[in-house]
């Protein structure tokens, strides 16, 4: 028998979200538990003190936010892990910690809403409230994986990017992908890329924590460490201090979406598949993109130049590769398990060049090909006509 | 194309079948195919409906849910009138007459029909081993899995100390089956 196939294990979406995590470096966990991410906490519990770290179950939602931006000040990489109603609750601190630059990752596990909704059906609903949830311009980084190892990857991936531009990251899972199991063979720990924040390279006198370096992150002093700072969701100075100086404040919130906007070829990743020759692009992500594979195959067995493009950041948007998609595509179809939100994203920058059609499922229920096909078989027909 | 096969592990919440699903498909692993296990369940802890799908093949599976298995395990009432007539052609339905008692007209499909939680019951004295009765008559009709593999994954994913209860009740349903494949 072959070492891969030694290797090859069923594991879980959420499982692998985890083990990534661990991976990764993370040492902190707190949370409240909430389907369908409660095995991300179970396995954090039993794994972290095992590691010398440290699991914390909360009274709520705010708190768990609270609790890893504050372990993470302290210099310990961590995360969280919820669903809908949990991620709603956390809205305030996540923009604290976009404020403050406190690397923190929180995983979202999509489950159908709003509100409690059904606690155990998947939804793809969150995609707007994971980008614009908390309110004023700040940064943030949504990652959405298709398959479970994708989900292990993504989940270093999102340490990886807090840590590298001090940014809250949401891992943007939805209840297929965190409960789906499959065959996985791990990468091993040396083939790992695992980026650490950068500590300043100067005394605490000389220190300042919002002082930018060349990539517009400021170098960050761990709590406890004899650095002393100031940090706080107000507007503020290099310092730390606050103040309501215009300068300073539009310097400040442009700085922190340049983090994001002067990186891009660094964060995006995507893939694609029969997008050479593609008359109609389908764009989707997390389990609906499966759906939309096999679709795609189906179609192109009846003839249709089909072609699948998955993003799997999805914020930021992927607005130089759907500008480009849309030159060639004579439509862009877009299956989501929620009413379009992806979609009004896609027409923002393709609409002008290119039909964009939604296929959208709210009822609880993953997307099937043959719904997807049933639109490809739409569109194309239309095309045939005009 | 290579071989794929279907299954829907179907009953009620706490019957244990998406452990079951867990467990054929790490199995399907260990005999060195893909393959890939999906749940669809209630909020309720026990009660509701609850299914476990599992897909095996050779090649990469995309849409991970089964719409026509080829392989159907119905364990109540409800999820027997809910899911017989998505039964695939050729297909084979096992229906546990403990607690399914009126059966749907099936064409085209072959129907095995055993008591399967009475069985766990009575020959082991535990229905809580419903679910590795199932297995292990699933395992014997079909062939999906192989007995060593499904083994290997069954202890793998339980309690100890079950180990002789578990691997009892798997031989158990491989009994049973015998009973109506001769």
């Amino acid at each position: 028998m072959s070492r891969v196939i030694e290797m090859a294990r069923l594991m879980q979406g959420n499982e692998a979200v985890a083990e990534g995590a661990l991976a990764a470096g993370v040492r902190f966990f707190a949370g409240y538990p909430i389907t369908p991410s409660t095995e991300i906490a179970e396995i954090m519990a039993e794994r972290l003190p095992r590691l010398g770290g440290k699991f914390i179950q909360m009274e709520d939602e705010i708190a768990s936010i609270a609790a890893i931006i504050g372990a993470s000040l302290a210099g310990v990489k961590s995360i969280t892990a919820t669903s809908g109603p949990g991620f709603s609750l956390m809205q305030e601190n996540i923009g604290f910690a976009a404020m403050a630059e406190v690397p923190i990752v929180i995983v979202n596990v999509q489950r159908s809403g709003p509100s409690t909704g059904m606690p155990t059906a998947p939804a793809q609903g969150d995609v707007m409230q994971s980008r614009w949830g908390t309110h004023g311009d700040h940064p943030v980084i949504v990652l959405s994986p298709s398959s479970v190892r994708e989900a292990y990857d993504l989940a270093v991936r999102s340490v990886n990017l807090a840590e590298k531009y001090r940014v809250p990251v949401v891992l943007l899972m939805d209840e297929v992908i965190g409960h789906l199991r499959e065959k996985v063979v791990l990468p091993s720990p040396g083939e790992l890329e695992v980026v650490n924040r950068v500590e300043p390279d100067v005394g605490p006198e000389k220190y300042l924590p919002f002082g930018a370096g060349d990539q517009g992150v400021p170098p960050m002093a761990n709590f406890g460490s004899g650095y002393r700072y100031h940090v706080t969701g107000l507007v503020h100075d290099p310092k730390g201090l606050p103040t309501n100086n215009p300068v300073v404040a539009e310097k400040l919130i442009k700085r922190l979406q340049n983090k994001i906007d002067l990186n891009l070829d660094d964060i995006m990743i995507d893939t694609g598949k029969n997008l050479e020759d593609a008359e109609i692009v389908v764009l989707a992500y997390g389990a609906t993109a499966r759906s939309a594979l096999q679709a795609v195959k189906d179609a192109r067995k009846e003839g249709i130049k089909a072609g699948l493009y998955r993003p799997a950041v999805l914020w930021p948007f992927p607005q130089q590769k759907v500008g480009a998609l849309a030159e060639n595509a004579r439509a862009v179809l877009v299956p989501e398990m929620n009413l379009g939100q992806y979609r009004l994203e896609v027409e923002r920058v393709a609409g002008e060049r290119t039909r964009v059609v939604g296929v959208n499922r709210v009822h609880g229920e993953l997307i099937t090909p043959e719904e997807i096909l049933a639109a490809l078989r739409e569109v194309h027909k239309h095309d045939a006509r005009s | 194309m290579g071989e794929r096969n279907e299954l829907r592990l179907s009953g009620t919440g706490g019957q244990g079948l998406i452990l079951a699903g867990i467990i054929i498909a790490d199995a399907a692993i260990r005999d060195g195919k893909n393959s890939i296990q999906s749940q669809s369940y209630g909020p309720e802890a026990r009660g509701g409906a609850s299914r476990s799908e599992v897909i095996i093949g050779d090649e990469d599976i995309d849409y991970p849910k089964v719409n026509k298995p080829d392989v159907l395990l119905v364990m109540s009432q409800e999820a027997c009138d809910k899911f017989a007539a998505d039964i695939e052609q050729g297909g084979v339905m096992i229906v546990d007459t403990t607690y399914v008692h009126t059966l749907p007209e099936i064409n085209g499909a072959v129907v095995y029909k055993i008591p399967i939680s009475m069985t766990a019951k009575e020959e082991i004295g535990k229905e809580i081993v419903a679910n590795v009765v199932a297995l292990g008559a699933i395992a014997r009709i079909t062939g999906v899995v192989s007995r060593e593999a499904l083994t290997e994954a069954l202890l793998a994913r339980i309690p100890k100390g079950t180990e002789e209860l578990n691997r009892k009740a798997l031989e158990a349903g491989w009994a049973l089956a015998e009973t109506v494949l001769h």
